[in-house]
């Protein structure tokens, strides 16, 4: 199923600077992502890790659009959210690396990266697993009287789970303060959601009266403006709301899944021409906001931010042996 | 399976020389094919079975040979294909029920555990749940604490659940096929780890029973009972502790319900020691259920307590220094033998 009707909403723009802020965002993300294939092509990383290349624009847009006490959950395909909170790459390689210097000291990897300072609830390695979780930190900031807001981040592929609804369903009665973003890749690992997704993406959400809308999610700007919306609404009590945020994976479901023979180089080649990083600049440039030179700079800082953060990571040590019990029980 | 000849117990998963050797993967897809050709109710169900062939790439080949209804990719929907198996076989269908990781069984357990499990017997013997569940087990891919755990002995606790644990593609095949034949729900647990492992499996048409143990290598002085990929790290003990002069006998109950108590006790009683080893945490692990079975069985021809190994009480950590410790080692288990034959 393609949701193809996206909404723009009026977009509240941003100042130049705060756009290339987010740029730089986007693209470290990138950055990273590259160098954890890097990681795992060299054999220099341990298992295997799902890159976020091509969505970057929805971690960002909607974190943009958060405070730091704001929670987000994340992902088997989280490192972008992670960064767009606020992680930080030292201790994020550290992490993808098994180093006693990680955000999980070692024991959680890529797919479980946590981080409490930045909001962070956690990635997750079980589809759906997190939508509980969001919601039960909107049941908390209910609870505690705070005006925060939770988002739940999850693909396509989690529309299959039941969870989500009873979440959904939940969040709405309550009127809790969850935010549900859906990264629509088209894919959940090798199949296509027309054949694992039935009807309509945003009518599941509309079924139970909470605020659903499909969105170009290769578009900083459209995510940030729709985010903006939702997320002030939430935080003065209106209630959750569902975003189908329409994106691509531009590489394989992991690492390891090169040849990738379930969808055509032409498609991959449609996508590729709405690069989340490219539209931005596009747009920054022709709207005279920034001159191209710009851009290349921000590349270059990213990528030495990255190159050092992996030498930090590939330098640091392992945990010791006592630390492997440690943790069962707080 | 095992035959007497010439006084030494050998097993036909070990070693049948002149036979045809195949992977555990190719076994365990070889038993589905020939069940599904020979019976039009057996259907497959499970997330990227068909066109992916699997995410362990085991089922390759099947959805061009059965087609789109019978071999069938599904959302990612665990309790729901879980829900649809149990139904499709009260009505009479010979469901296959695939969930890639056996961590995600957790997401199936009211399908399994209150409805599989229990509707023949609620029903008076009425409705019968002729259903498999195939999922995978093991730790040491690097995958961390959600995607490597063994969780077979939450499934073993349940009455009216069967639950097979093949070790060699010998194995996996006589004991699919039986799966998918029984008239009860089945889980089979695959080690991610085995799928590559080759072993010789003949060509012709064999089942095993559900509830055999198999003597893996036998041996006078010490019992190991190990379960799946858990067998290969007993053979490797039993190999290094032949070399310092203890003689161990290697026991693969290959099904933890039924179990085959008599073989357990009969081994323990021979050796008058026993050493159990498996990858589920050993606190209430399936560890506990055979070394109660064998002290109770074998109490008077016991000369040490039965000790048990199973993975550390941890969740399973990322980090390869630390993942590798949680799990039991060859090295280990020749030190708690020794200790144990001391
Ligand atoms: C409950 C559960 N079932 C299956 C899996 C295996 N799995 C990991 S990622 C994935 C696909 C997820 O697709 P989607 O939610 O669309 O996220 P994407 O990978 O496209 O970002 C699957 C099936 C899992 N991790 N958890
Ligand atoms: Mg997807």
């Amino acid at each position: 199923m393609s949701e193809t009707k996206d909404t723009k909403p009026n977009a509240t723009e941003l100042d130049a600077e705060h756009w290339l802020q987010a740029y730089e965002q986007m693209a470290k993300i990138r950055a990273f992502e590259e160098a954890a294939n890097e990681l795992y092509t060299s054999a220099r990383m341990p298992g295997i890790t799902h890159l976020y290349i091509g969505e970057e624009a929805i971690a960002v847009g909607v974190c943009e659009a958060l405070r730091q006490d704001d929670y987000i959950t994340s992902t088997h395909r989280g490192h972008g959210h992670c960064l767009a909170k606020g992680a930080a790459l030292d201790k994020m390689f550290a992490e993808l690396l098994g180093k006693e210097a990680g955000y999980c000291r070692g024991k959680g990897g890529s797919m479980h990266i946590a981080d409490q300072e930045t909001g962070n609830l956690g990635a997750n390695g079980i589809v759906g697993g997190s939508a509980g979780i969001a919601t039960g930190a909107g049941m908390s900031i209910k609870l505690r009287g705070t005006d925060q807001v939770a988002v739940c981040f999850f693909g396509d592929g989690a529309l299959g789970q039941g969870l989500l609804y009873e979440s959904m369903n939940m969040a709405q009665l309550w009127k809790l303060p969850v935010i549900y973003v859906c990264e629509n890749n088209q894919y959940g690992e090798y199949t296509h959601n027309s054949k694992t997704a039935a009807g309509s993406m945003v009518g599941r959400a509309a079924g139970f009266g909470v605020h659903a809308q499909a969105i170009d999610g290769q578009d900083i700007r459209t995510v940030h403006a729709t985010a903006r919306l939702v997320i002030d609404r939430a935080r003065k009590g209106g209630g959750p709301a569902f975003l189908v945020c329409n994106t691509y994976r531009f590489h394989g479901h992991h690492v390891g899944d090169i040849d990738r023979p379930y969808r055509t180089r032409e498609e991959e080649a449609e996508w590729a021409k709405r690069d989340p990083l490219k539209l931005l600049e596009d747009w920054l440039v022709k709207s005279k906001q920034a001159e191209s030179d710009v851009f290349e700079r921000i590349q270059q800082d990213v990528k030495s931010a990255v190159e050092n953060a992996v030498n930090y990571a590939l330098e640091a040590s392992f945990p010791s042996e006592s630390e492997v019990d440690r943790h069962v029980y707080a | 399976m095992s035959t007497l000849d010439n006084g030494v117990i050998r097993s036909p998963a070990v070693h049948a020389p002149g036979e045809r050797q195949i992977t555990f993967g190719q076994a365990i897809l070889e038993a589905i094919t020939e069940e599904m050709a020979r019976d039009g109710s057996v259907f497959i169900i499970g997330e990227d079975v068909a066109e992916a062939g699997s995410v362990f790439k085991v089922l390759v080949g099947l959805l061009d040979q059965f087609g789109p209804e019978r071999v069938i990719d599904s959302p990612i929907s665990e309790a729901g294909i879980a829900g649809i198996g149990v139904g499709a076989a009260i009505t009479g269908m010979r469901p296959i029920v695939d969930i890639m990781f056996g961590d995600f069984t957790t997401l199936v357990m009211d399908q399994l555990v209150n409805q599989a499990a229990k509707t023949h017997y609620m029903s008076g013997g009425k409705l019968k749940v002729p259903m498999v569940l195939r999922t995978t087990l093991g730790a040491s891919r690097r995958s961390a604490a959600q995607h490597s755990q063994s969780l077979h002995a939450l499934f073993s606790h349940i009455p009216g659940l069967k639950v097979a644990m093949p070790a060699t593609p010998y194995d996996a095949k006589g004991l699919m096929k039986s799966a998918i034949r029984d008239d009860n729900p089945v889980v089979i647990f695959e080690d991610k780890m085995l799928y590559q492992e080759r072993g010789p499996v003949p060509e012709r048409e064999y089942t095993l029973p559900l509830g055999q143990a198999d003597v893996k290598r036998a041996g006078d002085d010490l019992t190991i009972v190990a379960t799946s990929s858990m067998v290969y790290v007993a053979l490797e003990a039993a190999d290094n502790l032949a070399s310092i002069g203890i003689s161990a006998e290697v026991i693969d109950p290959r099904t933890t319900n039924p179990l085959d108590t008599e073989a357990l006790v009969n081994s323990a009683k021979k050796t008058s020691r026993a050493l159990i080893i498996d990858e589920g945490y050993q606190q209430y692990g399936v560890t506990g259920e055979f070394a109660s079975v064998i002290a109770d069985g074998a109490f008077y021809y016991l000369d040490a307590p039965v000790k048990r190994i199973g993975a550390m009480n941890v969740p399973v950590p990322f980090s390869p220094v630390m993942e590798d410790l949680t799990i039991p080692t060859a090295e280990y288990v020749v030190e708690t033998a020794k200790a144990l034959c001391g």
